[in-house]
């Protein structure tokens, strides 16, 4: 298959530091560059430090840096407007960033100033092997449909990707690649000013990096029992999530729900009491390494992603597993 | 001020269903609602306006003929005026042509101070509108805001962002996009509905925003939709029936293995801590 540019990675970067996701881009990246036999690129805007050689062997062919006159990272105008200019320079044939607050922010800015498309939240990129086009796949309205969407005839085809849509692959040591920097410059001014970030204390940030997360839904069937549930998790060390419906119900905060308008997590083990499985609540959690679902019908669809499916009612459980949880706490303290 | 609102109908999800069979969409086209984070966003304006007398507040909405229903809707909730791009080369917009088309509006009807526009809709959940609008128009943009305040000729925006929130500030005229914190919308009363109905909405079409054609729906758009499926989910599930409390108390030792096996149950650090 031939395309006719790089891909493009763009490097989520947070107060001055290249963050984690960026590994799970570039791991994207890769996985369509065998395809096409082309470079990655990880474009980091924003900042000259770090450690580049790392993003090297975490799979990037080259690190494009693009640091002087970067006011402050966090400003949507002067990072689109350098991520304009680094397209127009390198001519990616493919641009792919994390769909986060920063990603979904300057990649539709940068998209329309270059007149392409830009699809959001993708969970699966790949190459069609007819017109070697990138198939970028998200999850679509109406339950359980996902939509693959091209950009036929503009250029660069750009796509966010969902966070946790891939791990990242294992850093190797013995990669070679090239760090360049780039002076591309901002063009124009800006009329922003950052004032001021407060890093939240809350727990918001465990649900995501949780190794244990239990997510409960409708099936929980009242408040009280949520509250449960939530116990359940604290006694568990996990993090408390929630479907949408549940979060409707006033059993949970919006900072639980779990899926595509919510958060997407990828724990260990995913533990799923009384969620029916919407691919939009999938979208959240199908990456998990072991998915346990708990539900009274068989039919469930949470049952096709499960590795362990109990049929079940799901606040018996949660009160099977409390009794389990205590009784082995109890004993384990004497150990 | 003068303030325009981005507001789109969407499905009302409760009635958004898929048939089994052809996993084709079921969806009522009687059955819309004013996409619920643009209720934020009117409500919002409608705040603004009170606090600055002699504000004006249009909302502006593409769509199908039927969508001037969300324009009385925001006209209920605090919009003066209201306008439907209406046309058949709208049809099939994906949010670059939406956006085009939506920058082109504002450009001609000109003059704005504040453009507030949902965070995302709840049927294309993309997100990208108003950050693509602003572009359009050459804007500054402000995502993902939860606390909004218009001091002098700027504005200082609170943005939820991963791992906590940040201020800017930003000169006007600039485009906003708000979460549902930002505010409670209250229901608009019948009141404000009769009073509403009076408004008159334009329908306008490319000729009236100065626009090809083909710079809008389907042909202005950049991105295709190539296949739509359901996707083919499989583990191999092991299944443990448990329809009464002894079977459910072997599930949750099974699920304390599953723990256990990955190291992730910890001997003595139960919940004493
Ligand atoms: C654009 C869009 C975005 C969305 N984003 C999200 C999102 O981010 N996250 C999300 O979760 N959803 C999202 N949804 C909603 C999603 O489609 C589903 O409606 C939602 O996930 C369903 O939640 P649920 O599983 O709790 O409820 P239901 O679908 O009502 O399922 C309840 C399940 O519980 C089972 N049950 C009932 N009683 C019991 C019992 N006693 N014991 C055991 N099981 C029982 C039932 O068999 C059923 O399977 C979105 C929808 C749309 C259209
Ligand atoms: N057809 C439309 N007409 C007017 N505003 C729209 C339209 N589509 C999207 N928007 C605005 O853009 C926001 C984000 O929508 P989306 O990009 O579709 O997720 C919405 O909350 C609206 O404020």
């Amino acid at each position: 298959m031939e395309i006719k540019g790089n891909i493009m990675v763009l490097a989520e970067v947070r107060s001055g530091n290249v963050h984690s996701v960026t590994y799970e881009m570039i791991a994207w990246g890769r996985r369509l560059a065998e395809k096409t036999d082309v470079l990655v690129d990880c474009l980091v805007l924003g900042t000259g430090e770090g450690d580049f050689e790392e993003l090297i062997r975490g799979g990037a062919d080259r690190v494009l840096v693009v640091s002087p006159g970067m006011p402050d990272s966090r400003l949507a105008t002067p990072a689109a407007s350098l991520l304009v200019s680094a397209i127009r320079g390198e001519r990616p044939d493919i641009v792919i960033a994390p769909a986060t607050t920063y990603g979904r922010t300057i990649m539709p800015i940068a998209a329309a100033r270059l007149g392409t498309g830009l699809t959001a939240d993708c969970t699966d990129l790949d190459i069609d092997p007819k017109d070697s086009l990138l198939m970028q796949t998200r999850p679509a309205i109406g339950g359980n449909i996902m939509a693959t969407i091209k950009t036929p005839r503009t250029r660069p085809q750009m796509a966010t990707v969902r966070p946790r849509s891939i791990k990242p692959l294992p850093a190797d040591t013995g990669r070679r690649g090239e760090v360049v920097r780039k002076d591309y410059s901002l063009e124009g001014e800006w009329q922003e000013r950052f004032i001021s970030f407060i890093r939240s204390e809350e727990g918001d940030a465990n649900l995501e990096s949780a190794e244990i997360v239990l997510t409960g839904g409708k099936g929980i069937k009242s408040r009280d029992n949520f509250k449960q549930l939530a116990e359940l998790a604290g006694l568990m060390g996990a993090g408390l999530g929630a479907t949408r419906d549940a979060v409707e119900a006033g059993w949970a905060p919006f900072s639980c729900q779990v899926g595509l308008t919510g958060k997407t997590v990828a724990p260990k083990v995913y533990i799923a009491a009384g969620v029916s499985g919407k691919i939009q609540h999938l979208a959240g959690m199908i990456t998990s390494d072991y998915i346990v679902a708990i539900n009274e019908d068989p039919k469930a669809q949470i049952f096709k992603v499960a590795d362990l499916g109990i049929i079940g009612d799901a606040p018996m459980a949660v009160q099977e597993l409390t009794r389990a949880f205590k009784s082995h706490s109890e004993k384990g303290e004497g150990a | 001020m003068d303030i325009v609102v981005l507001i789109k109908q969407v499905p009302s999800t409760a009635n958004t269903r898929m048939d089994p069979e052809t996993g084709v969409m079921i969806r009522d086209a009687s059955e819309t609602v004013l996409n619920p984070l643009d209720e934020h966003a009117i409500t919002e304006a409608a705040r603004i306006k009170g606090r600055f007398p002699g504000s004006t507040v249009t909302a502006i909405t593409m769509g199908p003929p039927a969508a001037r229903r969300v324009l009385l809707e925001a006209c209920a909730r605090g919009a003066d005026r209201g306008i439907l791009l209406s046309h058949k080369a709208f049809g099939g917009s994906d949010t670059l042509a939406t956006s085009r088309v939506l920058a082109a509006t504002i450009r001609k009807t000109g003059g704005f101070d504040l453009i507030l526009a949902g965070e995302k809709a709840t049927d294309g959940e993309t997100g990208q509108t108003g950050p693509m609008t602003a572009a359009f128009l050459n804007l500054p943009v402000v995502t993902f805001v939860n606390r909004l305040d218009v001091e002098g000729d700027s504005i200082v925006a609170r943005r939820i962002v991963e791992e906590g929130e940040e201020e800017v500030l930003v000169r006007l005229p600039a485009l906003v996009t708000v979460v549902r914190d930002i505010n409670n919308p209250p229901l608009p009363t019948v009141r404000q509905y009769v009073i509403a109905k009076k408004i008159i909405f334009p329908v306008w079409g490319p000729q009236d925003i100065g626009m090809e054609e083909a710079d809008a729906g389907l042909k202005g758009s950049a991105t295709r939709v190539a296949k739509i499926f359901s996707p083919r989910l499989s583990r191999n599930t092991t299944y443990m029936e448990a329809g009464n409390e002894a079977k459910m108390a072997a599930a949750a030792t099974a699920i304390l293995e599953v723990l256990k096996g990955r190291d992730l149950m910890k001997k003595g650090e139960g919940h004493g801590n």
